[in-house]
């Protein structure tokens, strides 16, 4: 067995992400790569959610539109869900009259395991069915006691001893049916892709950290608050996202490393702050983490339809940087450069993600990203400080107020010494200072990956962001060329991986070909674009249906 | 020129109240290890305070000051953070970060110039003019009734409030040298006449007086004397110190010691990692 999917389903509230969860962590100790999709509505209790997890002995970052089993606590997952089963696997709630019938009239291999009586037997609370059937689905494919054993006492850190009874129980009862292949005794950590760009922004060096909630961004929140002692930084969630960039603006200019994370329209109160981030040279990291807009739009579900929006936000003319990592070890890697960038240029740097990735569970691979000479220029107190002194690279010595220098800031166009000016000369050699870090950036970043390239032929698949996932496997099924643009600004030279090529398919998550559209201005042609945007990523054999349908 | 002074030209006009605002500042903040201290202005009249003063400053964004005052504060808790603002800058653009700085009781000083006018956008009626004032953008007179905001700030938890009288620089100057010494948010609404847009001078003359006989740490009373005089009617002003009271800061209790910019990164990716396993 190469693989494995299983879809867990049931209401909100019944703990259906960590269910999922669990099942990942079990599948990743016997060595299998990772990736989970959950699917929910805003909403806290009741409607339908679901995951699915993929367990696969290649990288992946993309579920299946088949899945092999389907775990199910009641019987609207059956009715939704049945398609996907094929020739698979049902486990259910046998305790749910509902699905014991259904279960009694089909000819899919059903297993009933009664989560509800188990869970009853050891006064549990509801929500610990969950466990009863992850316990079960792990019997039902071969995976060890000892390793469901140690998940629930990792993961489940509160009523740990009655979870490990009901999960003993329901693993006791069910009966395996499968033996999956125990790959590898080194297993890799499962993180999210906001887990990742928190853990990568620490290892940059952050000091605060603010934000205001909104899906799909808040886990960064919640990651960053849990762990603020053991990281040693300040995570603080004021009063909304206007007040979340003055903040981290203000702590920037006090010496401490900021980053600011939100979705859309968070960012959108934010871009005041932006622009004054560039006018002020301040540097700051901002994490969008894209949903399916306009608006509130959907809330809980994906998109990529903000690349427009952070190429252009901002008044006024500023250089800014902007990544767009396409899986976990990107997330992590990407965030840690745009923290560091931002300080050394001191320019805004944006991480753009999305939904799937930010929620999106991966198996992370690299925590590799040290590199010494890229530090912010310090001030070292020869002569007087000025904040804006003119320099070949437009970057000014860096100074904070409570030492030596004085520090004077400012959203106004200022002298050197940062006193408001209106003259001609001083504004145009101030507008013309600020970009020149254009070229110091390009220059920079030379010596960084901007771009991904795999395969060959003439056939490419352009795409961006989390897309990488399903794109990637398709490229590889079909034999196509692969490229996947990382840094979008400013945007990278990517004709080497062009050469060749003579049909360009680009895939993204909007209605309007943003990407694409990047990619003309850019100079390279795009023949044909597959677009979807009803908020749900690509499913692997969807895209290659769609794919194949064109490279033929 | 004198140590506190820049090579900027002062343009505000002639008679505007802000002249002793800027020179009661001078003396309090020549008292100070200016090493230490860092302004935050917003956009208006007041905001050239941060080209005039020769000290660490961040001339921010139209409302935000308090926003950047807390940033800063919490970015390196051992610098002292004043804010100057306008009234209808952080009573009108961002009035809930004035709020919220006080409800947290952050550890800043917020000394806000009232002049009941925009003044640099050349006379618009702001959350503090009279009923009925006539600005260009309400030339048949405002439909709105003001606020007053030390009723605001202290029903959202400020622990200092004072108002001043830019023409009583004296009593500012103490007022202010009190409000930075005070821990936690320290608020100071300073009446400030714009000679060119809506002259109070007269006006202020002689109805402001000082409070005597008050006790500011008694609640009740300072609700009173808060209200004895509403932004629109014709009473007598009170100026001086109305409330304060010792509370712990948020800066102490979200920090606990921690100095982000002087923090020490010891940090094992690794071992977080391992947690995700």
């Amino acid at each position: 067995m190469n693989e494995i999917s299983v879809l867990i389903g049931g209401k909100a509230g019944e703990g259906i992400r960590n269910a999922a969860l669990l099942a990942a962590r079990c599948l990743s100790r016997y060595g299998y790569e990772i990736f989970t999709y959950d699917d929910y509505p805003s909403l806290i209790r009741g409607g339908h959610n679901f995951s699915i997890v993929r367990a696969s002995q290649k990288r992946i970052g993309a579920s299946k539109r088949h899945v092999d089993i389907m775990v199910a606590f009641n019987m609207d997952t059956v009715k939704r869900h049945v398609w996907r089963l094929r020739d698979g696997m049902l486990i259910y709630d046998s305790d749910c009259k509902e699905l014991g019938n259904y279960a009694e009239s089909t000819q899919h291999r059903n297993i009933g395991i009664p989560f509800e009586s188990i869970v009853k037997r050891v006064s549990g609370i509801p929500v610990m069915k969950n466990t009863a059937a992850i316990a079960a689905l792990a019997k039902i494919v071969g995976i060890e006691w000892k390793v469901v054993e140690e998940v629930v006492r990792k993961f489940l850190k509160r009523g740990t001893e009655k979870n490990v009874e009901i999960a003993k129980i329901s693993y006791d009862t069910a009966e395996t049916a499968m033996s999956i292949e125990k790959l590898s005794e080194k297993p890799l950590p499962v993180a999210s892709g906001n887990e990742a760009i928190a853990l990568g922004a620490v290892c940059a060096g952050l000091d605060a950290y603010y934000a205001y909630p909104m899906t799909p961004s808040t886990s960064i929140l919640h990651y960053l608050a849990a762990n603020s002692e053991e990281f040693n930084i300040a995570v603080v969630h004021p009063e909304n996202e206007i007040a979340v960039m003055l903040m981290a603006l203000g702590s920037a200019y006090a010496g401490a490393k900021t980053m600011v994370a939100s979705s859309g329209g968070g960012f959108a109160l934010m871009v005041e702050g932006l622009s004054l981030a560039g006018q002020s040279e301040t540097p700051i990291t901002i994490v969008l983490c894209q949903r399916a807009g306009p608006s509130t739009g959907v809330p809980t579900y994906t998109m990529q339809s903000c690349l427009d929006f952070v190429l252009g936000a901002g008044h006024g003319d500023f250089q800014r940087f902007i990544v767009a990592p396409g899986d976990v070890d990107e997330a992590f890697y990407y965030t840690w450069l745009a923290m560091k960038i931002a300080w050394k240029l001191q320019i805004p740097s944006i991480v753009l993600s999305d939904k799937n990735l930010s929620e999106g569970m991966y198996s992370l691979h690299e925590e590799k990203c040290v590199i010494d000479d890229l530090e912010p220029k310090l001030w070292e107190g020869e002569r007087e400080y000025r904040r804006y002194t003119i320099t070949e690279d437009g970057v000014s010595p860096l100074a904070f107020p409570g030492g030596d220098a004085i520090v004077k800031v400012t959203s106004y166009e200022h002298d050197e010494y940062g006193i408001t000016t209106e003259e001609a000369d001083k504004v145009k050699a101030m507008q013309e200072k600020r970009w020149r870090k254009r070229t110091a950036l390009i220059e920079e970043l030379k010596r960084f990956k901007g771009y991904n390239d795999a395969g060959s032929g003439d056939t490419a698949i352009v795409t961006w962001g989390s897309t990488k996932g399903a794109c990637r496997e398709v490229a590889e099924n079909l034999g196509l060329k692969y490229i996947q643009p990382i840094i979008l600004e400013p945007f990278p030279d990517m004709k080497k991986a062009f050469e060749g090529v003579e049909k360009t398919i680009c895939v993204e998550l909007n209605v309007s070909g943003q990407l694409a559209k990047l990619l003309k201005c850019n100079g390279y042609e795009i023949d044909h674009t597959i677009l979807k945007y009803d908020g749900r990523p690509f499913e692997v054999e969807e895209l290659e249906e769609r794919i194949a349908a064109i490279a033929r | 020129m004198d140590k506190l002074s820049t090579y900027a030209e002062i343009t505000w006009c002639l008679g505007c109240g802000n002249f002793g605002i800027l020179n009661a500042v001078k003396k309090v903040f020549s008292e100070l290890d200016t090493k230490k201290l860092v302004i935050v202005t917003g956009i208006g009249c007041h905001g050239k305070m941060a080209d005039y003063l020769n000290v660490n400053s961040f001339y921010a964004i139209h409302g935000r000051v308090p926003a950047t005052a807390t940033g800063i504060k919490l970015g390196n808790p051992e610098l002292t953070v004043v804010g100057f603002a306008g009234d209808g800058d952080a009573y009108g653009e961002g009035l809930e970060h004035l709020i919220f700085a006080a409800k947290r009781n952050i550890d800043i000083t917020m000394v806000v110039h009232n002049n009941r006018v925009y003044g640099l956008t050349t006379g618009q009626f702001t959350p503090t003019s009279p009923a009925g004032f006539r600005g260009k953008s309400t030339p048949r007179g405002s439909p709105e009734e003001p606020f007053n905001p030390l009723l605001l700030a202290f029903c959202a938890g400020a622990t200092f409030i004072a108002r001043c009288y830019s023409a009583k620089s004296k009593n500012f100057a103490s007022v202010l040298r009190e409000a930075i010494n005070h821990r936690g948010f320290s608020f100071i609404d300073v009446l400030q006449p714009c000679y060119t847009f809506f002259n109070t001078y007269d006006f202020y003359n002689e109805r402001v007086y000082e409070l005597e006989d008050h006790n500011p740490t008694d609640r009740e009373e300072a609700e009173k004397r808060i209200k004895e005089w509403n932004y629109d009617s014709d009473g007598k002003i009170p100026i001086g110190i109305f409330y304060r009271e010792s509370k712990p800061t948020f800066d102490e209790v979200v920090l606990k010691g921690l100095n982000p910019s002087r923090r020490e990164a010891k940090f094992d990716v690794k071992c977080f990692l391992d947690r995700m396993i």
